[in-house]
């Protein structure tokens, strides 16, 4: 019989523990993909962080670390000074990169660490039970934004490519959202060019992907999806912010 | 022969002789001749000195390094150590071996620059959230400050956790005479958990501190647990002056002792008979050697010297146990426990 598809050897044979509709499973295999292709499995160490996807060091197949709330950026540091040979990635949510570890990933892209961060974008708190991250739009409601986010006391969301690409050390920083084939195709196009620049020694690599949460959103997966189409693209657009 | 050595230079060089090839800091007073000695001496031994933006970012670094199989260091003063205690709970769970020195200040708060010893409940109670402790060894010169910093490395690895060197900014800031001796090297274990790239020749490895399920998380407890009770059979270490024949017990470490030395000598002049007990390792705390001294039929009281209000006057307590009266000289903010205060307080206490 001739296989047509099967689960990317950069993936452990290991069930998530991800909620139906979440789009963390999507992007966790554009990641492995892109590491199988490249051959670099076995080496590449990735640093897991603290929120929905702090469980990602038992789904990747290549040597993990996992790091303390918003320390990616830095434990990622610490790996690639010692093992510049390797490849190194983060893999972050937005509380974790933009709100805890907003130090951490600026001064990584500075300092212009050769690693490549997979920056994902669902604009809430998803493991904690949702609450305001500092990238929930306006009006959004939210755990502790029970009346939606409001400009005034809350400020506005945070957009972390348009901010990281005005860093000399970033050299690559694209908006992608995984939600559609199309959008999905791109995501890893874009997270397999991060790579491959990282491995070239270009300098730190971004790639922000737009993510539903449907359970902390109260939608269902594909009225989730429209919700992400309709707002959350409009306030950060997709596209190449550094190449 | 002997060199003139400054005590953060010393620490610093010891480092390097020690196989330390990555040092992650971030700027402090009174410990800032650390970071600028590594950053000028590690790239030509082929080492990386990285300037953190933080301390919380620079243990955290640590955390990577030592994970990725490295033998790895870190300094700072007082509140910078407050900042990476994040990172040094996260490595004891990791059970990752590191080296961190801390050359106090005065606290709390901003506090000052001058020398303190009142991070003592902070470095042997563990410091962050959790179970576990880390050794904590603590030099009363330059000699030692080189030579201890060297042997936290071996034990941070033999371990496989986090060692604190605890000085304070006189030692870092003191010269004194030295001679470079490497201490006796122990077997190390080989780093088989490091994620230094599988190559597709063995399981991937995670180096990691979350236990969710709550049998898994007491069981990693009690496995550093054991570990902890292994180190104080194996490692504790204390050192004592004129104590045999005392009436009168100090018990000082690092600067203090150096204080408290000179008041035995003071009070040995005038008949007394005097005598200093020296934690060297202040955890595992030298408890059963300590309650031994005070036991002698000859002693007749205990003073704590320490330049804090009163912080390992517990541990004294607790090794004493009531069978002798403790008391204490606490100057802190700064200040210093001077040897008249000492002879004073002993010449008081036995009349």
């Amino acid at each position: 019989m001739k296989t047509v598809y099967q689960r990317s050897k950069g993936l452990m044979d290991a069930p998530t523990h991800y909620c139906p509709g979440c789009t963390h499973g999507v992007i966790h295999k554009l990641v492995a993909e892109t590491l199988e292709e490249l051959g670099i499995i076995g080496t590449t160490v990735g640093v897991a962080p603290v929120g929905c996807s702090v469980f990602s060091y038992n789904y990747f197949a290549c040597d993990m670390q996992e790091a303390a709330h918003g320390r990616a950026p830095a434990v990622a540091t610490g790996i690639k000074r010692v093992h510049p040979d390797l490849a190194v990635f983060t893999y972050q949510g937005d509380g974790d990169l933009a709100a805890i570890g907003t130090a951490e990933i600026v001064h990584a892209a500075m300092r212009g660490e050769k690693i490549t961060t997979i920056f994902v974008n669902n604009a809430i708190y998803g493991m904690t039970g949702g609450q305001m991250a500092p990238t929930t739009l306006v009006g959004q409601k939210a755990t502790t934004a029970p009346f939606g986010r409001d400009k005034e006391r809350q400020g506005s969301p945070l957009r972390m490519c348009e901010m990281l690409a005005t860093i000399d050390g970033c050299v690559y920083a694209e908006r992608v959202a995984a939600v559609d084939v199309p959008g999905i195709l791109k995501a890893k196009r874009a997270i397999k060019k991060a790579f491959q620049l990282q491995l070239e020694g270009a300098g730190f690599t971004f790639v922000e992907v737009l993510s539903t949460c449907p359970t902390n959103w109260g939608l269902t997966p594909r009225d989730a999806i429209a919700w992400l189409k309709e707002n959350m693209v409009p306030y950060f657009p997709l596209g190449v912010y550094k190449q | 022969m002997k060199e003139l050595w400054k005590g953060n230079e010393a620490v610093a060089e010891a480092a390097m002789r020690a196989g330390c090839r990555y040092f992650f800091g971030y700027p402090i007073t009174p410990q800032n001749e650390i970071p600028e000695y590594l950053a000028k001496h590690m790239p030509a031994r082929g080492g990386v000195f990285v300037q953190a933006e933080s301390e919380i970012a620079a243990i955290n670094m640590i955390y990577g390094a030592s994970g990725a199989g490295a033998r790895v260091m870190t300094s700072s003063s007082s509140p910078g150590i407050s900042l990476k205690q994040e990172g040094i709970t996260y490595l004891a769970c990791a059970e990752l071996p590191a080296v961190i020195v801390n050359m106090m200040r005065g606290g709390p708060g901003l506090g000052n620059i001058a020398p303190s010893q009142a991070d003592y409940y902070q470095a042997t109670r563990g410091g962050g959230n959790g179970d576990y402790r880390t050794i904590v060894l603590a030099p009363a010169s330059i000699q030692e400050a080189a030579d201890f910093t060297q042997e936290a490395f071996d034990l941070a690895d033999v371990y496989r956790m986090p060692v604190i060197v605890l000085a304070d900014g006189t030692i870092g800031q003191m010269m004194e005479a030295i001679e470079w001796r490497t201490p006796p090297r122990r077997e190390l274990p080989a780093k088989e958990w490091a994620t230094n790239g599988h190559r597709g020749e063995r399981p991937h490895n995670i180096i990691n501190s979350l236990f969710l399920d709550v049998a898994d998380c007491e069981e990693q407890n009690c496995r550093l647990q054991e570990r902890y009770e292994l180190i104080a059979e194996r490692e504790t270490r204390y050192e004592e002056y004129m104590a045999e024949d005392a009436e009168v017990l100090f018990v000082a470490y690092g600067t203090s002792a150096r204080l408290a030395r000179a008041a035995v000598l003071k009070l040995r002049a005038q008949g007394v008979k005097a005598g200093l007990f020296r934690p060297i390792t202040l955890w595992p705390f030298p408890e059963v050697a300590l309650h031994a001294r005070a036991a002698m039929p000859s002693m007749k009281a205990v003073i704590a010297a320490e330049m804090s209000t009163g912080q390992m006057i517990d541990d004294v307590k607790l090794a004493v146990n009531g069978i002798r009266p403790v008391y204490l000289v606490g100057r802190s903010g700064g200040a210093m426990p001077m040897p008249m205060e000492l002879v004073e307080l002993a010449l008081e206490v036995l009349a």
